[in-house]
């Protein structure tokens, strides 16, 4: 070994990566930030700002993606947690239960919206299972726009393809509980219910945070499944971003609508990290 | 340990193993629907009632999909931006999560934080100043600037893993090449690289899957060199039904095969914490 001097060598295996982050990740951030603040002379301006929140399509898009959010994230998490403890039980079988559970962590929202319109449509799967049991004589529009049809069937749709990031991460939380705690709670008389409410879910509570940070912040960006399933019955504000950026060539608007559910997500993973906050004596 | 259950047990224990199926069915019947829609004849997509066990199986609606106009161009061009994508995020992510791996260095938990903070920016936001910048440069509808957006996306998440992958390879066998008279470079390339060469696999597989699924940036960065979904994005609402399932299932099946391969990385892969 030489003389103890200042190691290069991490400094120049990180920098390729930093670079390109620099480059390709905050650069292009900033860039949103002027095109959404700045006009084409230079000069600041908060008209973009004003544009949008004055836009008719605005107020329908935060509204039905804030509904969305609220009516997905919950029932995922709650889903989510009931699967991981079922993994908690040691069934039999359990590796393909882990595998089958997360399978969905590979379907994009596209196919996802896809395969529950399929469902859904008019003559979709729902109704002929619905007319087979004899619920139904003739199809039922579940897709028409003037009733919750859309909603619950895009609510599904993303239930059903996105719960699995939501249950991974809660398994792996659940596995670095060490099962003394668990079994002297047992020990001490706690039912299975106090064990999970007293034990488990405060233990898990750093997963529990970036799950919902993740998942609400997947939800804020909902695109795909929405047009795939409702088509341009619902809007939400990824797709009017698109569409600013992409039918209206209007590059300042879209990197507003870009900004606002930047600061949405921001908002939101702040909100969990105060109201979750995790205490220092619990950390194991 | 086995002991024996009072019947009340026995009956949870029932319960539990039929929560567990029922969730399991939940996510597989969806799958099996596109499925049998994929492969039914047209006139069997447009009947109604439908049967929810197919009579005739045919390979009408996939041919009718692969041979419709764009379909085999866009394949190819989603299959370019994803081998490209991965590539330069593992010769850029890997040396990043070696480097993590190998050593403690001032400034380590700040890069790492800045990593795990790129979770909170949607891609989103990421897709519309770079469509402008690379209209900038020249490369509007160009395949390259959709895989440098999606390597953006990537790159987190494979120097994360990358770096557990190289935690798994003992230093000490590092440290016996050396002593046995390789240089660094020779000990990581015959030596570290075949043992963290599955992880590795693992990493890139996801990366891949990651592109292949994306819509939003694919969408606003290309016109006419569309990808496969930005492709069926554009033209799902004018696309008849067979179309549609056909093209929902042909975007399905790699992502759930390449799946089955990393099924043994995925905690590695999806269950990094925060803290």
């Amino acid at each position: 070994m030489k003389l103890k001097r200042f190691n290069w060598e991490p400094y120049l295996l990180l920098l390729p990566s930093t670079l390109y982050l620099v480059l390709f990740f905050a650069w292009p951030m900033f860039q949103a930030f002027e095109l959404a603040f700045q006009k084409d002379d230079g000069q600041l301006t908060l008209s973009y700002l004003q544009r949008m929140f004055g836009d008719a399509m605005f107020s329908e898009a935060i509204l039905n993606t804030v509904k969305l959010i609220i009516a997905i994230v919950p029932l995922q998490f709650i889903l989510a947690l009931v699967m991981s403890l079922l993994m908690m039980e040691r069934l039999r079988g359990s590796n393909t239960l882990v595998y089958i559970y997360s399978i969905p962590l590979a379907i994009s929202d596209l196919a996802a919206g896809i395969i529950w319109f399929s469902i859904f449509t008019e003559r979709g799967y729902l109704n002929s299972l619905m007319h087979g049991l004899g619920f139904l004589d003739k199809p039922y529009l579940f897709l028409n726009y003037q009733t919750n049809g859309p909603f619950v069937a895009i609510v599904l749709a993303e239930v059903w393809r996105a719960t699995s990031i939501v249950f991974v991460i809660l398994v792996a939380g659940l596995q670095s509980i060490p099962r003394d705690y668990v079994e002297a709670a047992e020990v001490f008389g706690a039912n299975w219910f106090q064990r999970v409410w007293k034990v488990i879910l405060p233990l898990l509570r750093p997963s529990i945070q970036t799950a919902l940070i993740l998942r609400t912040i997947l939800a804020v960006q909902v695109f795909a499944v929405v047009a795939a399933v409702a088509g341009r019955g619902m809007t939400v504000l990824a797709a009017e971003a698109y569409r600013w950026y992409s039918e209206y060539r209007n590059s300042h608007m879209a990197a507003t609508y870009a900004m606002f559910i930047l600061s949405i997500s921001l908002a939101t993973a702040f909100i969990y990290l105060r109201t979750l906050r995790v205490k220092e004596e619990m950390t194991l | 340990m086995k002991k024996k259950l009072p019947s009340s047990r026995l009956i949870g224990r029932g319960l539990v193993y039929l929560a567990a199926i029922l969730i399991a069915l939940w996510i597989l019947i969806p799958i099996y629907f596109i499925t049998v829609a994929a492969f039914s004849p047209k006139d069997v997509i447009y009947a109604w009632p439908k049967s929810l066990f197919p009579q005739t199986l045919s390979l009408e609606t996939m041919r009718f999909f692969v041979n419709a106009q764009y379909v085999l161009p866009s394949l190819w061009n989603s299959v370019k931006v994803a081998l490209l994508t991965l590539a330069v995020s593992l010769v850029i992510g890997a040396p990043a999560g070696y480097g993590l791996a190998r050593h403690i260095f001032p400034g380590k938990d700040i890069y790492r934080i800045m990593i795990l903070s790129t979770r909170a920016f949607p891609i989103v936001i990421l897709s519309i100043p770079l469509g402008v910048t690379f209209r900038e440069w020249g490369m509007y509808d160009s395949l390259v600037s959709v895989a440098l957006l999606h390597t953006a996306m990537a790159l987190p998440t494979t120097i994360l893993v990358t770096s557990s992958v190289f935690i798994g390879v003992s230093r000490e066998l590092e440290e016996a090449a050396t002593v046995f008279g390789c240089n660094r470079l020779q000990a990581f390339t015959r030596v570290v690289l075949p043992l963290a060469l599955p992880g590795l696999a693992a990493s890139a597989i996801f990366t891949f899957v990651l592109s292949w699924n994306e819509v939003f940036a694919a969408t606003i960065l290309t016109l006419y060199n569309r990808t496969l979904p930005a492709r069926m994005f554009i033209q799902l609402s004018a696309s008849p039904l067979p179309f549609r399932f056909a093209g929902g299932f042909f975007i399905l099946v790699p992502a759930i095969v390449f799946m089955f391969f990393i099924r043994r990385y995925l905690f590695s892969l999806w269950g990094i914490t925060l803290k």
